[in-house]
């Protein structure tokens, strides 16, 4: 089974604020990390060919930097990775990253399977799967939170729905997103990063997966972010006073317009 | 920008909605997005359309109708009992290039979260995910797209000038409804799909709703919300009366749902669901960003926890200092008591 990942390195949530003075997101001292989803979707892929055989390969738009996140999934696993890499790239919406992913996955061609996360927790949009399926004209589904059984034609699969769950039926090829209930991310072996250390990356550029330049990058995206700013503070710090039994009192009090 | 697909924006005209219906009925998003889209197709001055795909639509058509649809699309198949993302997709890009709206607006739910961006694509549109707040500006007649990112610590308002329609999802709960009139009219368009449309090469085995007292928290108006401080598994039993005395539902902080007490499609946050209920009561949760993301937007937010300091109470409207296995059954005999005169 060949096996592609699609992986984002993204800054570590929990750092991530816009500066006040310029609502400009300020990334100084701000870590990257491989999107957790992403994680997930690196270990099922590499659980799929412990199982059946095959290969997985990692790929990610991105700075240079990016490497980071390929080195990390090498450790995990994955036997190749792609870092597709071009300063016209920039500003690229999930219209035009899922394009230019589709390019470069048509350099890894053909492969059975391509699994990425069921969101980037940057942008969060959740689109980019999606996108890239419909680009390749290979079906696709989200949020697989379990892969039943696997044989070399077909994967039974559950993915989460509001409410509950379906069950099904994917054949190849084919494009999932996974969820972190899927599976539990392995640390990397001793081993495995020495052997990611020394392993080559294919960096492809703009010209090398043959793309338009009219699709790609900023210019290349319908959407446009027109403004940044802080969400509406909410909430003042009200907490109730006195003893426990007189603040449950003032706040089933407060609480009345819900108690119909 | 200078894409290689180039439109005649003014050939597209109309809001479109699309109108969730599962499990044999409609999804509450489906009317809010009525209640925005009727706002948004009254400053364009043009139609509002709903879209409604599914199998035993009932008087659904008329439902939203009176909730302000000026025109219905109506596709009523058996193959349309379960959800399908490359069904749907196929049959609602097809009218989309028929018909030609400006803007298509749908849920931020599984199914449209799912299927949307595969629209998207299809009629080479740009998408802005999980909107919360949806204008027209005036000097052009553009949408204005508000969302959340960087899970919520965000806001960013998103255009698409050049290309139509300009496609968003909204979230649930944020949006307002129309009030249902029933003296509204509108029309109803039955569509028929072409066989290709309704085959898929993915296929749906079975369709469960979970056993498990498993609910959609996104639709609840009150949600009583657990954390660590709960301490184990057992807490969430104080939490499910409490809920009952309230009629809510319970959802989780991601550190119980990752200790195993309670199933993820509980979760609250950046990395579980995001929830805008009336009320929410989050109990023994410390606050963290990622959890905040996830349920800022509620209309009023309780706090139980025993540490005054804990950042869960900087976004509480009401703040309880307390053990929460003294508090939660003082609040359930309160609330009793109350009822009860
Ligand atoms: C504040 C803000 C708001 C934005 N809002 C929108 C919007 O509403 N609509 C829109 O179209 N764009 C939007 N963008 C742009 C968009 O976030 C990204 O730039 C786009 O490249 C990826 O989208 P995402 O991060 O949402 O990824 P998702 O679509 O959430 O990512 C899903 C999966 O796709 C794969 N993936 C995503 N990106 C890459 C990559 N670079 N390399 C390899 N695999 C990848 C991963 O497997 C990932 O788990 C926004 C950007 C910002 C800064
Ligand atoms: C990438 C990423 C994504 C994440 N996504 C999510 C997400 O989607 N949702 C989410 O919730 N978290 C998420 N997290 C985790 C988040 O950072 C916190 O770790 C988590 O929310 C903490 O859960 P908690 O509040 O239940 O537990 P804790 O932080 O341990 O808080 C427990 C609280 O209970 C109080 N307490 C203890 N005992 C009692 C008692 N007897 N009575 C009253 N109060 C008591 C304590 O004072 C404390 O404030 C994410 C983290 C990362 C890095």
């Amino acid at each position: 089974m060949k096996i592609i990942v699609c992986v984002k390195q993204v800054p570590d949530a929990k750092d991530v604020r816009l500066d006040p003075e310029t609502n400009t997101l300020a990334r100084e001292g701000v870590e990257s990390i491989m999107n957790p989803y992403d994680q997930h979707a690196l270990e099922a892929a590499v659980a799929l060919k412990e199982e059946r055989g095959g290969e997985v390969i990692v790929l990610t738009m991105g700075p240079p930097q990016a490497e980071d996140v390929l080195r990390q999934a090498l450790a995990c696993g994955a036997d190749r990775a792609v870092l597709v890499s071009d300063r016209s790239f920039a500003g690229a919406d999930t219209w035009a990253t899922s394009y230019t992913l589709a390019k470069a996955v048509e350099q890894c061609a053909p492969f059975d399977l391509i699994i990425c996360g069921k969101q980037a927790i940057d942008g969060d949009t959740a689109q980019v799967g999606p996108g890239l399926a419909m680009r390749l004209g290979i079906p696709y589904a989200t949020c697989i939170q379990k892969i039943r059984s696997a044989t070399d034609d077909e994967l039974v699969v559950e993915r989460m729905m509001d409410d509950g769950h379906d069950l099904l039926s994917v054949g190849f090829p084919a494009l999932l997103t996974v969820v972190k209930d899927i599976n539990q991310p392995r640390v990397p072996s001793l081993k495995g990063k020495m052997k990611a250390k020394k392993a080559q990356i294919t960096v492809l550029t703009a010209a090398d997966i043959k793309a338009d330049p009219a699709n790609i990058g900023l210019g290349g995206s319908p959407t446009q972010v027109v403004k940044v700013f802080p969400p509406e503070p909410r909430g003042q710090r009200a907490i109730l006073s006195g003893s426990v039994d007189e603040q449950v009192e003032q706040l089933v009090t407060r609480l009345a317009p819900y108690l119909v | 920008g200078g894409r290689a697909v180039q439109q005649d924006l003014a050939s597209f005209s109309g809001v479109w909605v699309f109108a969730e219906f599962t499990r044999g009925r409609l999804a509450p998003v489906a009317t809010e997005l009525l209640g925005v889209g009727r706002r948004l197709a009254d400053a364009r001055g043009v139609q509002l359309a709903a879209v409604l795909l599914g199998h035993m639509t009932g008087d659904s058509a008329a439902t939203l109708i009176g909730h302000g649809a000026d025109l219905v699309y109506r596709v009523d198949n058996p193959a349309l009992e379960l959800f399908s993302d490359e069904i749907y997709e196929k049959i609602v890009s097809e009218l989309i290039r028929q018909h030609k709206p400006e803007i298509v607006l749908a849920g931020a739910t599984a199914i449209g979260r799912s299927f949307i961006p595969g629209v998207a694509t299809s009629v080479d549109a740009g998408l802005t995910a999980d909107c919360t707040g949806l204008a027209i500006r005036e000097e052009d007649g553009v949408l204005l797209q508000t969302r959340p990112a960087f899970g919520g610590n965000i806001m960013a308002t998103i255009v698409c000038p050049d290309t139509r329609p300009q496609m968003a999802t909204v979230r649930p709960k944020v949006m307002k409804e129309v009030p249902f009139a029933a003296d509204r009219s509108g029309e109803i368009i039955d569509i028929m799909p072409k066989p290709h449309q309704l085959t898929s090469r993915i296929k749906v085995l079975e369709s469960v709703t979970e056993a498990r007292g498993m609910v959609n928290i996104q639709e609840s108006d009150i949600l009583v919300s657990g954390g660590r401080g709960l301490e184990n598994e057992q807490g969430f039993e104080l939490l499910g009366r409490l809920a009952e005395a309230l009629g809510a539902k319970v959802s989780a902080s991601r550190a119980v749902v990752d200790a195993g007490w309670i199933p993820y499609p509980h979760q609250v946050g950046q990395t579980g669901k995001t929830v805008a209920p009336k009320l929410y009561i989050a109990c023994g949760i410390s606050g963290a960003i990622q959890h905040v993301a996830g349920m800022q937007s509620s209309e009023t937010i309780v706090a139980i926890n025993r540490d005054g300091d804990a950042p869960i109470f900087d976004v509480a409207d009401f703040g309880v200092v307390g053990d929460l296995y003294e508090v939660i059954p003082k609040l359930i005999a309160a609330i009793e008591r109350r009822r009860g005169s």
